[in-house]
């Protein structure tokens, strides 16, 4: 991509990590630029989850290196990977149905005085970041549940930008979403690149994938299959390192015959 | 090129972003634009200027569940109504003014239990407790010869402590609160009867500060006329200057008629009630403590940060714990509020009938404290409510103890009707929250 900076905001180097007899991550590289889509996407058990959990400083790895900004550090807990500018945006929403979207936006960090809320100053701040997003959403003064799914999706992906971060994980952000909605949240994945954000996006729909990501890192086995760039791949060779049907007697035979032809057309 | 510095991100539309398949922000057609706010979604609801409007949305709330206090309101008025055309004694200023100050030991009570409410639990440990905090004031001050105030504080202190004891158990050990404060509630009727000893009963001094708790009256007509003045001139003044801000701050204000619509609806009331108080021995000091701890509790409730932690662990706890919440402790401190608030009412209600004994706080006086909470609009559910329903419920249950009595009707008949009222006000929950879930605002 022409865009990419040179360092990484956040380098991932062999990262491994086992759970008991489990082997779930092996040496994976994994590289964010700013103002980049990273689509992160493997089958069920490729290790997806886990390479998440690292990230987030949920689950730190056994061994391996990660680097923010070119400097080597560790995210040992999830405060530390907020502290870094790391967001991440879980699957279940994890929004308050009760509160409305000023109170679910700044839950935790409310802003007042002496423990006084001051609302003002949210809905304020709450009205500027929706704007700023060109999130449309009917008042920022109604409980989220009246909220559609595509709309508590952004809310909780706004909630997340609250914290100024440069890397922003989605956690399977379109699941369960209809086509309205999912378009609404790959709007916000784009607009969230042009701001200069390195967005991780965790996805099983190749669609989606292929519609806003510039790369697609592929986890197989709990091991590196392969960067794709996302616009001169095709659906089909992105399937094929998910699933594993390029490393098959089939496509090792055809990759050596290739070569040997490549060869005598030299 | 996106800039590497690494400057806020939602700095603003300024600076130019690459050249996205929607447009970037500069973009002078994008959806964030002044077009956007044309094209709001037609299926959503907009509220309309002025009467119109006022109307058009209280009946959209009301059709989709959102009722807030009007069931209880309405009941109020229904009972009011009911009572004073079977006996006229009912709405006379004597009754009124006895039932303003009968309401206020359980109220008090009621009020943690709101807390507790929030949070979607609850405490079955507070008639006990309240019971046992009257004991150790009685004793403490009767007995000990302790200064009234000290007793009081201790006896506060050690029901604060019960409660932390219920707190930990049910946020650290993980044992269902019902569980946890049924067996406090034994436990701490058992602890009441032992400080109390064998004679069962500490009468308290009719002079001094407990007993003046409940019988003193400021008798000048100043003083409630005073309180109404303060409590309307305060409340118009907060939502004019909260509007001024509002405005500064560019984002939708209250209509100026809105307001004076609350104030003057305030008002009528708070001047009425003061009238009403004048016409017998004027504002009971109870009442007003009952009413500011009220309102204080209310403002705890929505206007701190710790209110907006409880409301956010009773709708969903683990978006509270992901928030960065303390979900342990804040469990552990709303079980502190319910025990302090019980021991609060505890000592209103020894005061009330200036002793303590094995049958404070026994029998219903939890059951109406917690069914005050639920007829006032507080959900059992966790998440809503208010602190004023421990007013509004209080002010039904004790205006159909105090209609029944005047007419004569045994307890019998008080229990079943107050049973019932209770039964129709989960109802009332249960129901509103259906068709909230309908119209998905639940």
């Amino acid at each position: 991509m022409t865009t990419i900076t040179r360092t990484p905001v956040l380098a991932l180097e062999g990262i491994s990590k086992r759970f008991g007899a489990v082997q779930a991550l092996t040496e994976v590289d994994l590289e964010v630029h700013a103002g980049e889509v990273v689509a992160l996407v493997g089958d069920n058990g490729a290790g997806k989850s886990t390479l998440i959990k690292v990230i987030a400083g949920v689950g730190p790895p056994d061994s391996g290196e990660i680097r923010w900004e070119g400097s080597a550090v560790a995210i040992p807990s999830p405060g530390a990977a907020q502290a870094l500018g790391i967001a991440t945006v879980y699957q279940d929403l994890a929004l308050c149905d009760n509160l409305d979207v000023v109170g679910n936006l700044f839950l935790g960090r409310e802003l007042g005085h002496f423990g006084v809320l001051d609302e003002v100053a949210m809905e304020k701040r709450s009205r500027d970041l929706l704007h700023t997003l060109s999130i449309r959403i009917p008042s920022v003064r109604i409980p989220v549940a009246s909220l559609s799914g595509g709309q508590r999706q952004t809310v909780a992906i706004s909630r997340s930008l609250l914290g100024k971060p440069k890397i922003v994980m989605l956690d399977e952000p379109t699941a369960a979403l209809g086509v309205e909605q999912t378009a609404q949240v790959l709007d916000l994945v784009e607009r969230l690149r042009s701001q200069g954000l390195g967005v991780i996006l965790i996805s099983h729909n190749m669609v989606d994938v292929k519609a806003v990501a510039d790369r697609v890192a592929v986890l197989r086995l709990g091991r590196n299959n392969g960067v794709f760039d996302a616009k001169r791949t095709t659906q089909e060779e992105i399937i094929s390192a998910i699933t594993g049907a390029t490393d098959n007697a089939v496509s090792r035979r055809r990759a050596r015959t290739d070569q040997l032809k490549d060869g005598a057309d030299d | 090129m996106t800039d590497p510095t690494g400057e806020d991100p939602l700095a603003g539309p300024t600076r130019s972003g690459r050249h996205a398949k929607t447009g970037s922000f500069d973009d002078p057609v994008a959806p964030a634009g002044p077009a956007a706010q044309a094209q709001v979604d037609p299926r959503l609801l907009v509220r309309e200027q002025g009467l119109a409007g006022y109307l058009g949305e209280f009946k959209r709330r009301m059709r989709s569940g959102e009722l807030g206090s009007l069931p209880v309101v309405v009941g109020l008025i229904i009972i009011w109504a009911v009572f004073q055309s079977l006996n006229s004694q009912f709405l006379s200023p004597q009754n009124l003014s006895n039932l303003s100050v009968d309401i206020v030991a359980t109220g008090l009570i009621s009020v943690g239990i709101v807390f507790v409410l929030l949070l979607g639990e609850i405490d079955l440990s507070a008639g006990a407790l309240s019971g046992a905090a009257a004991a150790v004031l009685a004793v403490l001050h009767v007995n000990q010869g302790w200064s009234p105030l000290a007793a009081m504080l201790a006896s506060v202190a050690v029901a604060t402590l019960l409660g932390f004891v219920h707190g930990v158990f049910f946020a650290k050990v993980g044992v269902p609160s019902f569980v946890v404060t049924l067996a406090g509630m034994l436990a701490w009727t058992g602890l009441q009867l032992w400080v109390l000893g064998p004679n069962g009963t500490v009468n308290l001094p009719y002079e001094g500060l407990v007993a003046s708790l409940t019988s003193t009256y400021f008798n000048q007509v100043i003083a409630a006329y005073g309180l109404a003045g303060v409590a309307v001139a305060g409340f118009c003044a907060i939502s004019f200057a909260g509007n001024a801000r509002r405005r500064t701050a560019g984002i939708p204000t209250r209509t100026t008629g809105d307001i004076i619509l609350r104030t003057a609806v305030l008002a009528v009331m708070a001047f009425g009630a003061a009238y009403v108080l004048n016409q017998y021995k004027g504002l009971p000091l109870a009442l007003l403590i009952f009413l500011v701890v009220v309102v204080v509790a209310d403002f705890i409730q929505r206007r701190t940060r710790y209110g907006r932690k409880v409301f956010a662990v009773g709708g969903n706890i683990e978006a509270a714990r992901r928030a960065g919440i303390s979900v342990a402790w804040v469990r552990i401190s709303v079980f502190m509020i319910s025990g302090a608030m019980a021991a609060v009412g505890g000592i209103f209600a020894a005061s009330r009938i200036a002793s303590a004994s094995q049958a404070t706080g026994q029998s219903n006086v939890l059951m109406m404290a917690i069914a005050a909470a639920v007829i006032g609009g507080t959900s059992l559910f966790g998440g809503r409510g208010t602190a004023y329903s421990a007013l509004l419920g209080m002010l039904v249950i004790q205006s159909i103890a105090s209609g029944m009595a005047l007419q004569g009707v045994s307890n019998s008949i008080q229990f079943m009707v107050t049973g019932a009222v209770l039964l129709a006000a989960v109802v009332i929950d249960s129901v509103s929250r259906r068709s909230q879930k309908a119209a998905g605002r639940a």
